[in-house]
Protein backbone atom coordinates (compact mmCIF):
# COMPACT_ATOMS: atom_id res chain seq x y z
CA UNK A 1 0.00 0.00 0.00
CA UNK A 2 1.37 3.17 -0.82
CA UNK A 3 0.57 6.69 1.19
CA UNK A 4 -0.22 10.08 -0.52
CA UNK A 5 3.32 11.68 -0.99
CA UNK A 6 4.46 13.52 1.99
CA UNK A 7 6.29 16.74 -0.32
CA UNK A 8 9.08 17.84 2.45
CA UNK A 9 10.67 21.25 2.12
CA UNK A 10 14.18 20.98 2.68
CA UNK A 11 14.32 23.99 5.21
CA UNK A 12 14.91 23.02 8.73
CA UNK A 13 11.36 23.10 10.85
CA UNK A 14 10.25 24.92 13.57
CA UNK A 15 9.07 23.89 16.58
CA UNK A 16 6.78 25.39 19.21
CA UNK A 17 7.29 25.93 23.00
CA UNK A 18 5.28 22.62 23.42
CA UNK A 19 7.34 20.64 20.97
CA UNK A 20 9.51 18.40 23.87
CA UNK A 21 5.91 17.93 25.33
CA UNK A 22 4.66 16.19 22.28
CA UNK A 23 7.28 13.91 21.97
CA UNK A 24 7.04 13.21 25.59
CA UNK A 25 3.01 12.34 25.12
CA UNK A 26 3.92 10.17 22.15
CA UNK A 27 2.62 12.44 18.98
CA UNK A 28 3.40 11.60 15.50
CA UNK A 29 5.12 14.40 14.13
CA UNK A 30 4.38 15.83 10.51
CA UNK A 31 5.25 18.98 8.84
CA UNK A 32 2.71 21.70 8.91
CA UNK A 33 2.75 25.04 8.14
CA UNK A 34 6.68 24.73 8.32
CA UNK A 35 6.26 23.32 12.09
CA UNK A 36 7.03 19.77 13.43
CA UNK A 37 3.63 19.78 15.29
CA UNK A 38 1.69 16.67 16.02
CA UNK A 39 -0.59 15.15 13.69
CA UNK A 40 -1.99 12.70 16.81
CA UNK A 41 -0.92 10.91 19.82
CA UNK A 42 -1.31 7.15 20.90
CA UNK A 43 -4.82 7.20 21.12
CA UNK A 44 -5.24 8.32 17.29
CA UNK A 45 -7.63 10.55 15.56
CA UNK A 46 -11.18 9.40 16.37
CA UNK A 47 -10.52 8.95 19.82
CA UNK A 48 -9.17 12.47 19.84
CA UNK A 49 -12.08 13.58 17.89
CA UNK A 50 -14.58 12.04 19.84
CA UNK A 51 -13.13 13.42 23.57
CA UNK A 52 -13.24 16.96 22.27
CA UNK A 53 -16.58 16.85 21.16
CA UNK A 54 -17.72 15.09 24.83
CA UNK A 55 -14.86 16.61 26.87
CA UNK A 56 -12.00 18.98 26.52
CA UNK A 57 -9.14 19.02 24.04
CA UNK A 58 -6.12 20.71 24.11
CA UNK A 59 -4.40 21.62 20.94
CA UNK A 60 -0.88 23.56 20.41
CA UNK A 61 -1.82 26.26 18.17
CA UNK A 62 1.49 27.64 18.31
CA UNK A 63 2.44 27.88 14.88
CA UNK A 64 -0.28 30.13 14.29
CA UNK A 65 0.43 33.98 13.73
CA UNK A 66 -0.47 35.73 17.13
CA UNK A 67 0.63 39.59 17.27
CA UNK A 68 -0.28 42.95 18.04
CA UNK A 69 -0.79 46.07 16.06
CA UNK A 70 -0.10 49.06 18.64
CA UNK A 71 -0.65 52.74 18.01
CA UNK A 72 2.93 54.73 19.39
CA UNK A 73 0.42 56.05 22.02
CA UNK A 74 -2.34 53.78 23.70
CA UNK A 75 -5.68 55.22 25.13
CA UNK A 76 -7.17 58.12 24.75
CA UNK A 77 -10.89 59.38 23.62
CA UNK A 78 -9.61 58.77 19.46
CA UNK A 79 -6.89 55.59 20.10
CA UNK A 80 -9.81 53.38 18.04
CA UNK A 81 -10.23 55.59 15.38
CA UNK A 82 -7.10 55.92 14.55
CA UNK A 83 -6.52 52.25 14.93
CA UNK A 84 -8.97 51.31 12.66
CA UNK A 85 -8.37 53.84 10.08
CA UNK A 86 -4.68 51.54 9.88
CA UNK A 87 -6.70 48.63 9.92
CA UNK A 88 -9.88 48.10 8.40
CA UNK A 89 -8.48 49.68 4.86
CA UNK A 90 -6.77 45.73 4.74
CA UNK A 91 -9.95 43.73 5.69
CA UNK A 92 -13.49 43.72 5.30
CA UNK A 93 -14.27 44.12 9.07
CA UNK A 94 -15.91 46.63 10.64
CA UNK A 95 -12.79 47.19 13.18
CA UNK A 96 -14.26 50.43 15.00
CA UNK A 97 -17.42 48.62 15.98
CA UNK A 98 -16.04 46.26 18.07
CA UNK A 99 -16.90 46.31 21.33
CA UNK A 100 -14.01 46.20 24.20
CA UNK A 101 -12.88 42.77 24.51
CA UNK A 102 -14.69 41.59 21.26
CA UNK A 103 -13.44 39.28 18.63
CA UNK A 104 -14.02 39.00 15.07
CA UNK A 105 -13.46 36.42 11.98
CA UNK A 106 -12.22 38.76 9.48
CA UNK A 107 -10.52 38.58 6.26
CA UNK A 108 -7.21 39.83 4.45
CA UNK A 109 -8.43 40.87 1.10
CA UNK A 110 -6.21 42.10 -2.16
CA UNK A 111 -7.26 44.45 -4.05
CA UNK A 112 -9.62 42.36 -6.80
CA UNK A 113 -11.76 41.20 -3.66
CA UNK A 114 -9.49 37.70 -3.48
CA UNK A 115 -9.04 35.98 0.00
CA UNK A 116 -5.27 36.57 1.19
CA UNK A 117 -6.32 35.20 4.65
CA UNK A 118 -8.55 34.79 7.44
CA UNK A 119 -8.24 35.92 10.93
CA UNK A 120 -9.28 36.43 14.15
CA UNK A 121 -8.67 40.82 14.89
CA UNK A 122 -9.87 41.87 18.74
CA UNK A 123 -10.49 44.75 20.45
CA UNK A 124 -8.79 45.04 23.52
CA UNK A 125 -11.37 45.61 26.88
CA UNK A 126 -9.28 47.72 28.91
CA UNK A 127 -9.16 51.70 28.02
CA UNK A 128 -5.74 52.13 28.88
CA UNK A 129 -4.58 49.88 25.82
CA UNK A 130 -7.40 51.36 23.85
CA UNK A 131 -5.03 51.72 20.05
CA UNK A 132 -4.33 48.01 20.06
CA UNK A 133 -5.39 45.19 18.55
CA UNK A 134 -4.88 41.39 19.01
CA UNK A 135 -4.70 39.46 15.36
CA UNK A 136 -4.10 35.82 15.07
CA UNK A 137 -3.65 35.38 11.19
CA UNK A 138 -2.52 31.51 9.72
CA UNK A 139 0.57 29.59 10.13
CA UNK A 140 1.06 29.44 5.90
CA UNK A 141 0.55 32.98 5.72
CA UNK A 142 2.11 34.76 8.61
CA UNK A 143 4.94 36.13 6.87
CA UNK A 144 3.70 37.71 4.25
CA UNK A 145 0.10 38.85 6.60
CA UNK A 146 2.89 40.55 8.86
CA UNK A 147 4.78 42.19 6.04
CA UNK A 148 1.87 43.45 4.25
CA UNK A 149 0.05 44.71 8.08
CA UNK A 150 3.39 46.62 8.91
CA UNK A 151 3.83 47.98 5.58
CA UNK A 152 0.51 49.48 5.59
CA UNK A 153 1.02 51.00 8.97
CA UNK A 154 4.53 52.39 8.27
CA UNK A 155 5.06 54.90 11.08
CA UNK A 156 1.43 54.88 12.16
CA UNK A 157 1.33 52.18 14.22
CA UNK A 158 3.86 49.11 15.39
CA UNK A 159 3.60 45.13 14.38
CA UNK A 160 4.80 43.18 17.48
CA UNK A 161 4.95 39.75 16.72
CA UNK A 162 3.99 37.27 19.23
CA UNK A 163 4.80 33.94 17.95
CA UNK A 164 6.95 33.20 20.15
CA UNK A 165 4.46 32.55 22.20
CA UNK A 166 2.51 29.42 23.33
CA UNK A 167 -1.07 29.66 21.88
CA UNK A 168 -3.12 26.71 23.23
CA UNK A 169 -6.71 26.14 22.34
CA UNK A 170 -8.62 24.43 25.19
CA UNK A 171 -12.11 22.70 23.02
CA UNK A 172 -15.04 21.34 24.64
CA UNK A 173 -18.13 20.66 26.22
CA UNK A 174 -16.18 20.72 29.31
CA UNK A 175 -13.33 23.53 28.60
CA UNK A 176 -15.76 26.44 30.20
CA UNK A 177 -15.81 24.18 33.51
CA UNK A 178 -11.59 23.50 32.90
CA UNK A 179 -10.45 27.03 32.68
CA UNK A 180 -13.38 28.16 35.67
CA UNK A 181 -10.67 25.98 38.10
CA UNK A 182 -7.86 27.47 36.99
CA UNK A 183 -8.69 31.24 36.20
CA UNK A 184 -12.12 32.10 37.75
CA UNK A 185 -12.73 34.89 35.74
CA UNK A 186 -13.02 32.83 32.54
CA UNK A 187 -16.32 31.28 33.60
CA UNK A 188 -17.91 35.13 33.11
CA UNK A 189 -16.57 35.54 29.09
CA UNK A 190 -19.04 34.63 26.46
CA UNK A 191 -17.80 33.01 22.53
CA UNK A 192 -16.10 35.98 21.09
CA UNK A 193 -14.85 37.77 23.95
CA UNK A 194 -10.82 38.47 24.78
CA UNK A 195 -10.02 38.96 28.29
CA UNK A 196 -6.30 39.71 30.11
CA UNK A 197 -6.69 37.10 32.85
CA UNK A 198 -4.32 35.75 35.46
CA UNK A 199 -3.17 32.16 35.20
CA UNK A 200 -1.41 31.27 38.76
CA UNK A 201 -0.18 34.72 39.00
CA UNK A 202 0.83 35.02 34.73
CA UNK A 203 -1.10 37.24 33.24
CA UNK A 204 -2.34 36.10 29.81
CA UNK A 205 -4.91 36.63 26.91
CA UNK A 206 -7.27 34.49 26.28
CA UNK A 207 -10.30 34.19 24.00
CA UNK A 208 -13.21 32.55 24.11
CA UNK A 209 -13.48 31.01 20.32
CA UNK A 210 -11.65 28.20 18.56
CA UNK A 211 -12.08 25.92 15.59
CA UNK A 212 -14.03 23.44 16.71
CA UNK A 213 -17.28 24.23 16.88
CA UNK A 214 -17.14 23.61 20.15
CA UNK A 215 -17.06 26.26 23.54
CA UNK A 216 -13.85 26.62 24.46
CA UNK A 217 -10.78 28.98 24.09
CA UNK A 218 -7.68 30.07 22.80
CA UNK A 219 -5.20 31.27 25.42
CA UNK A 220 -1.73 33.00 24.23
CA UNK A 221 1.00 32.19 26.96
CA UNK A 222 4.54 33.02 27.30
CA UNK A 223 6.99 30.50 25.79
CA UNK A 224 9.04 29.42 29.13
CA UNK A 225 5.94 29.03 31.09
CA UNK A 226 3.74 27.62 28.40
CA UNK A 227 5.20 23.60 28.95
CA UNK A 228 4.34 23.64 32.71
CA UNK A 229 0.58 25.02 31.95
CA UNK A 230 -0.25 23.01 29.21
CA UNK A 231 0.66 20.17 31.73
CA UNK A 232 -1.61 21.57 34.37
CA UNK A 233 -4.31 21.26 31.76
CA UNK A 234 -3.31 18.27 31.03
CA UNK A 235 -3.34 16.87 34.68
CA UNK A 236 -7.13 17.52 34.75
CA UNK A 237 -8.55 13.90 33.68
CA UNK A 238 -11.43 15.61 31.84
CA UNK A 239 -8.46 17.37 29.53
CA UNK A 240 -6.78 15.03 26.60
CA UNK A 241 -4.09 16.49 24.07
CA UNK A 242 -5.67 16.57 20.65
CA UNK A 243 -3.22 16.42 17.28
CA UNK A 244 -3.82 18.45 13.87
CA UNK A 245 -5.45 15.42 12.24
CA UNK A 246 -8.86 15.64 14.72
CA UNK A 247 -8.35 19.70 14.41
CA UNK A 248 -9.06 19.20 10.77
CA UNK A 249 -11.69 16.90 11.17
CA UNK A 250 -13.43 19.04 14.11
CA UNK A 251 -13.46 22.02 12.05
CA UNK A 252 -14.59 20.19 8.78
CA UNK A 253 -17.73 18.80 10.89
CA UNK A 254 -17.83 22.34 12.33
CA UNK A 255 -18.26 24.50 8.70
CA UNK A 256 -14.81 26.37 8.41
CA UNK A 257 -12.61 27.03 6.17
CA UNK A 258 -8.95 25.96 5.99
CA UNK A 259 -7.13 28.66 4.35
CA UNK A 260 -5.15 27.07 1.45
CA UNK A 261 -7.76 24.65 0.88
CA UNK A 262 -11.33 25.97 0.87
CA UNK A 263 -10.30 29.89 0.81
CA UNK A 264 -7.41 31.27 -1.36
CA UNK A 265 -6.77 34.32 -3.28
CA UNK A 266 -8.96 33.06 -6.11
CA UNK A 267 -11.84 33.33 -3.88
CA UNK A 268 -14.49 36.19 -3.06
CA UNK A 269 -16.31 36.19 0.69
CA UNK A 270 -18.80 35.62 -1.59
CA UNK A 271 -18.09 32.57 -3.28
CA UNK A 272 -16.34 30.96 -0.33
CA UNK A 273 -19.73 32.10 1.62
CA UNK A 274 -18.26 34.21 3.88
CA UNK A 275 -20.46 37.23 2.97
CA UNK A 276 -21.36 37.47 6.62
CA UNK A 277 -17.84 38.98 7.10
CA UNK A 278 -18.30 41.94 4.98
CA UNK A 279 -19.98 43.96 7.80
CA UNK A 280 -22.93 46.28 7.15
CA UNK A 281 -21.08 49.37 7.97
CA UNK A 282 -18.03 48.84 5.63
CA UNK A 283 -21.07 47.43 2.83
CA UNK A 284 -22.37 50.78 2.82
CA UNK A 285 -18.85 52.45 3.40
CA UNK A 286 -17.33 50.70 0.48
CA UNK A 287 -14.58 51.17 1.58
CA UNK A 288 -12.97 47.76 1.99
CA UNK A 289 -10.46 45.90 -0.60
CA UNK A 290 -11.98 44.58 -3.82
CA UNK A 291 -15.43 46.27 -2.55
CA UNK A 292 -16.28 47.10 -6.43
CA UNK A 293 -16.46 42.91 -7.13
CA UNK A 294 -17.61 42.03 -3.84
CA UNK A 295 -20.95 44.52 -3.89
CA UNK A 296 -21.43 43.58 -7.12
CA UNK A 297 -21.46 39.89 -5.66
CA UNK A 298 -23.73 40.46 -2.91
CA UNK A 299 -26.30 42.36 -5.15
CA UNK A 300 -25.74 39.75 -8.06
CA UNK A 301 -24.54 36.92 -6.80
CA UNK A 302 -21.39 35.10 -8.03
CA UNK A 303 -21.25 31.73 -10.19
CA UNK A 304 -19.98 29.63 -7.61
CA UNK A 305 -20.15 29.16 -4.19
CA UNK A 306 -18.66 27.40 -1.33
CA UNK A 307 -21.53 24.77 0.19
CA UNK A 308 -21.16 21.73 2.50
CA UNK A 309 -21.50 18.23 0.50
CA UNK A 310 -22.68 15.11 1.90
CA UNK A 311 -21.49 12.06 0.09
CA UNK A 312 -24.43 9.29 0.24
CA UNK A 313 -22.39 6.06 0.82
CA UNK A 314 -19.40 5.55 3.41
CA UNK A 315 -16.32 6.37 1.07
CA UNK A 316 -14.75 9.79 1.78
CA UNK A 317 -14.81 12.13 -1.54
CA UNK A 318 -11.01 14.09 -0.60
CA UNK A 319 -9.89 17.70 -1.73
CA UNK A 320 -9.84 17.86 -5.42
CA UNK A 321 -12.83 15.43 -6.23
CA UNK A 322 -14.82 16.86 -9.53
CA UNK A 323 -18.28 17.24 -8.81
CA UNK A 324 -20.77 16.70 -11.32
CA UNK A 325 -24.72 17.72 -11.51
CA UNK A 326 -27.13 14.63 -11.52
CA UNK A 327 -27.01 14.77 -15.63
CA UNK A 328 -23.08 14.56 -15.61
CA UNK A 329 -21.84 18.17 -16.12
CA UNK A 330 -18.60 19.34 -14.33
CA UNK A 331 -19.72 22.19 -11.58
CA UNK A 332 -17.38 21.98 -9.21
CA UNK A 333 -14.59 20.23 -7.11
CA UNK A 334 -13.78 19.36 -3.34
CA UNK A 335 -11.80 21.84 -1.61
CA UNK A 336 -11.76 20.07 2.09
CA UNK A 337 -13.12 16.34 2.66
CA UNK A 338 -12.47 13.47 4.98
CA UNK A 339 -14.48 11.34 7.62
CA UNK A 340 -16.55 13.23 10.26
CA UNK A 341 -16.42 11.29 13.32
CA UNK A 342 -19.17 12.67 14.78
CA UNK A 343 -21.24 12.34 11.69
CA UNK A 344 -19.87 8.85 11.68
CA UNK A 345 -19.94 9.07 7.87
CA UNK A 346 -18.23 10.92 4.90
CA UNK A 347 -18.34 14.86 4.68
CA UNK A 348 -16.73 17.08 2.60
CA UNK A 349 -16.96 20.91 1.24
CA UNK A 350 -16.65 22.46 -1.94
CA UNK A 351 -17.52 24.59 -4.48
CA UNK A 352 -20.47 23.97 -7.03
CA UNK A 353 -22.03 26.54 -9.79
CA UNK A 354 -24.61 28.47 -7.73
CA UNK A 355 -27.23 27.04 -10.04
CA UNK A 356 -26.55 23.85 -8.06
CA UNK A 357 -25.92 25.38 -4.30
CA UNK A 358 -29.36 24.55 -2.71
CA UNK A 359 -29.11 22.27 -0.28
CA UNK A 360 -30.84 19.11 -0.93
CA UNK A 361 -29.57 19.54 -4.95
CA UNK A 362 -28.43 15.48 -6.06
CA UNK A 363 -24.81 16.06 -6.85
CA UNK A 364 -21.86 13.05 -8.50
CA UNK A 365 -18.32 12.74 -6.99
CA UNK A 366 -16.02 11.03 -9.37
CA UNK A 367 -13.90 9.05 -7.38
CA UNK A 368 -11.40 6.97 -8.56
CA UNK A 369 -13.13 6.79 -11.98
CA UNK A 370 -16.61 6.59 -10.04
CA UNK A 371 -19.94 8.90 -9.86
CA UNK A 372 -20.25 8.39 -6.09
CA UNK A 373 -24.05 9.75 -5.15
CA UNK A 374 -24.10 12.92 -2.96
CA UNK A 375 -26.24 16.11 -2.24
CA UNK A 376 -25.62 19.52 -1.01
CA UNK A 377 -26.12 19.87 2.86
CA UNK A 378 -26.46 22.39 5.13
CA UNK A 379 -23.36 24.20 6.88
CA UNK A 380 -22.14 22.96 9.86
CA UNK A 381 -22.40 19.27 9.75
CA UNK A 382 -22.28 19.40 13.76
CA UNK A 383 -24.54 22.21 15.10
CA UNK A 384 -22.11 24.58 17.05
CA UNK A 385 -22.40 24.43 20.88
CA UNK A 386 -20.64 28.40 22.01
CA UNK A 387 -21.35 29.75 25.02
CA UNK A 388 -23.56 33.06 23.86
CA UNK B 1 0.96 -22.02 5.14
CA UNK B 2 3.67 -19.74 5.01
CA UNK B 3 3.18 -15.79 5.32
CA UNK B 4 5.13 -13.94 3.00
CA UNK B 5 5.22 -9.83 3.20
CA UNK B 6 5.72 -6.74 0.57
CA UNK B 7 7.81 -3.36 1.35
CA UNK B 8 4.23 -1.51 0.10
CA UNK B 9 2.94 -3.37 3.72
CA UNK B 10 1.12 -6.22 2.40
CA UNK B 11 0.83 -9.63 3.85
CA UNK B 12 -0.13 -12.71 2.21
CA UNK B 13 -0.48 -16.31 3.63
CA UNK B 14 -0.04 -19.19 1.10
CA UNK B 15 -1.30 -22.23 1.32
CA UNK B 16 -1.09 -24.25 -2.50
CA UNK B 17 -1.95 -21.96 -5.01
CA UNK B 18 -4.66 -20.22 -1.98
CA UNK B 19 -3.10 -17.01 -0.74
CA UNK B 20 -5.00 -14.81 1.71
CA UNK B 21 -4.34 -11.07 1.48
CA UNK B 22 -4.01 -8.08 4.05
CA UNK B 23 -1.80 -4.69 5.40
CA UNK B 24 0.35 -5.59 8.07
CA UNK B 25 0.03 -4.47 11.18
CA UNK B 26 2.85 -1.91 11.02
CA UNK B 27 0.56 0.05 8.13
CA UNK B 28 -2.69 -0.54 10.21
CA UNK B 29 -0.94 1.80 12.69
CA UNK B 30 0.75 3.87 10.61
CA UNK B 31 -2.68 4.62 8.99
CA UNK B 32 -4.49 5.19 11.64
CA UNK B 33 -8.23 4.21 12.48
CA UNK B 34 -9.60 2.86 9.07
CA UNK B 35 -13.02 3.90 8.20
CA UNK B 36 -13.39 2.90 4.73
CA UNK B 37 -12.37 -0.33 2.29
CA UNK B 38 -13.27 -0.42 -1.41
CA UNK B 39 -12.48 -4.20 -2.05
CA UNK B 40 -12.34 -6.27 -6.10
CA UNK B 41 -15.11 -8.83 -6.98
CA UNK B 42 -14.76 -11.85 -6.80
CA UNK B 43 -13.55 -13.24 -10.15
CA UNK B 44 -11.36 -10.06 -10.73
CA UNK B 45 -7.88 -10.43 -11.93
CA UNK B 46 -5.45 -8.82 -10.09
CA UNK B 47 -1.19 -8.38 -11.10
CA UNK B 48 1.81 -7.96 -9.15
CA UNK B 49 2.12 -4.98 -7.62
CA UNK B 50 -1.30 -3.75 -9.22
CA UNK B 51 -3.47 -1.65 -7.71
CA UNK B 52 -6.06 -4.26 -5.65
CA UNK B 53 -7.75 -2.26 -2.92
CA UNK B 54 -8.49 0.86 -0.94
CA UNK B 55 -7.89 2.00 2.02
CA UNK B 56 -8.89 5.08 3.78
CA UNK B 57 -8.32 6.17 7.13
CA UNK B 58 -9.86 9.67 8.81
CA UNK B 59 -7.00 11.45 6.78
CA UNK B 60 -6.11 10.12 3.57
CA UNK B 61 -6.82 7.11 1.31
CA UNK B 62 -3.86 5.13 0.25
CA UNK B 63 -3.82 2.35 -2.26
CA UNK B 64 -3.31 -1.26 -0.92
CA UNK B 65 -1.70 -3.35 -4.08
CA UNK B 66 -1.25 -6.59 -4.82
CA UNK B 67 1.67 -8.74 -3.66
CA UNK B 68 1.56 -11.16 -7.01
CA UNK B 69 -1.20 -11.89 -9.61
CA UNK B 70 -4.11 -13.94 -9.09
CA UNK B 71 -7.86 -13.72 -9.52
CA UNK B 72 -9.38 -12.96 -6.46
CA UNK B 73 -11.64 -15.53 -5.06
CA UNK B 74 -13.21 -14.00 -2.09
CA UNK B 75 -13.40 -10.49 -0.95
CA UNK B 76 -13.76 -10.46 2.89
CA UNK B 77 -17.20 -8.31 3.28
CA UNK B 78 -16.50 -7.84 7.16
CA UNK B 79 -14.36 -5.22 7.24
CA UNK B 80 -16.10 -3.48 3.99
CA UNK B 81 -19.08 -3.33 6.69
CA UNK B 82 -17.06 -2.64 9.36
CA UNK B 83 -13.65 -0.97 8.79
CA UNK B 84 -12.54 -0.61 12.04
CA UNK B 85 -11.91 -5.06 12.11
CA UNK B 86 -8.77 -3.57 10.01
CA UNK B 87 -7.05 -2.22 13.29
CA UNK B 88 -8.47 -4.63 15.58
CA UNK B 89 -6.72 -7.69 13.73
CA UNK B 90 -5.22 -6.34 10.74
CA UNK B 91 -3.32 -9.71 10.13
CA UNK B 92 -6.27 -12.14 10.92
CA UNK B 93 -9.90 -11.11 11.12
CA UNK B 94 -8.70 -8.23 9.00
CA UNK B 95 -7.86 -9.74 5.74
CA UNK B 96 -8.88 -8.14 2.36
CA UNK B 97 -9.00 -10.93 -0.24
CA UNK B 98 -8.19 -14.47 -1.35
CA UNK B 99 -6.02 -14.76 -4.29
CA UNK B 100 -5.78 -17.86 -6.76
CA UNK B 101 -2.76 -17.41 -7.71
CA UNK B 102 -1.38 -17.77 -10.69
CA UNK B 103 2.37 -17.62 -10.78
CA UNK B 104 3.67 -18.88 -7.37
CA UNK B 105 6.81 -18.46 -8.30
CA UNK B 106 6.21 -14.70 -7.77
CA UNK B 107 6.27 -15.14 -4.11
CA UNK B 108 10.12 -15.71 -4.32
CA UNK B 109 10.47 -11.74 -4.57
CA UNK B 110 8.55 -11.46 -1.34
CA UNK B 111 10.06 -10.75 2.04
CA UNK B 112 9.77 -13.43 5.12
CA UNK B 113 8.72 -12.24 8.89
CA UNK B 114 12.54 -11.63 9.71
CA UNK B 115 13.17 -10.15 6.87
CA UNK B 116 10.43 -7.59 6.84
CA UNK B 117 10.61 -7.12 10.62
CA UNK B 118 14.13 -5.96 9.84
CA UNK B 119 12.74 -3.70 6.97
CA UNK B 120 9.91 -1.90 9.50
CA UNK B 121 12.22 -1.16 11.72
CA UNK B 122 14.88 0.87 9.50
CA UNK B 123 11.93 2.28 8.11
Amino acid sequence: MAEAPNTNEAMPLKKTPLHALHVRLGGRMVEFGGYDMPVQYPEGIMAEHNWTRTHAGLFDVSHMGPCFLVLPQLGGPDALEKISDIFEPLVCADVRGLKPGEQKLTLLLDDDGGILDDLMVARPYEEHREGMLYIVVNAGTKEADFARIAAHAGDRARLARADDHALLALQGPEAGAVMADIAPATAEMTFLQVRRVDVDGQSCLISRSGYTGEDGFEILFPPEKAEAFAERLLADPRVKPIGLGARDSLRLEAGMCLYGHDIDTTKSPIEASLAWTVSKARRERGDFPGAQRILKELKEGAHAKRVGIKPLGRAPAREGTEIQSADGVNIGVITSGGFGPTVNGPVAMGYVATSHAKTGTPLKLIVRGKALDAEVAALPFVPHKYKR
Amino acid sequence: MTTYYTNEHEWISVEGDIGTVGITAFAAEKLGDVVFVELPDAGRQVKKEGDMAVVESVKAASDVYAPVSGDVTEANSAIVDDPAKVNADPEGAGWFVKLKLSNTAELSGLMDKAAYDKFCAAQ
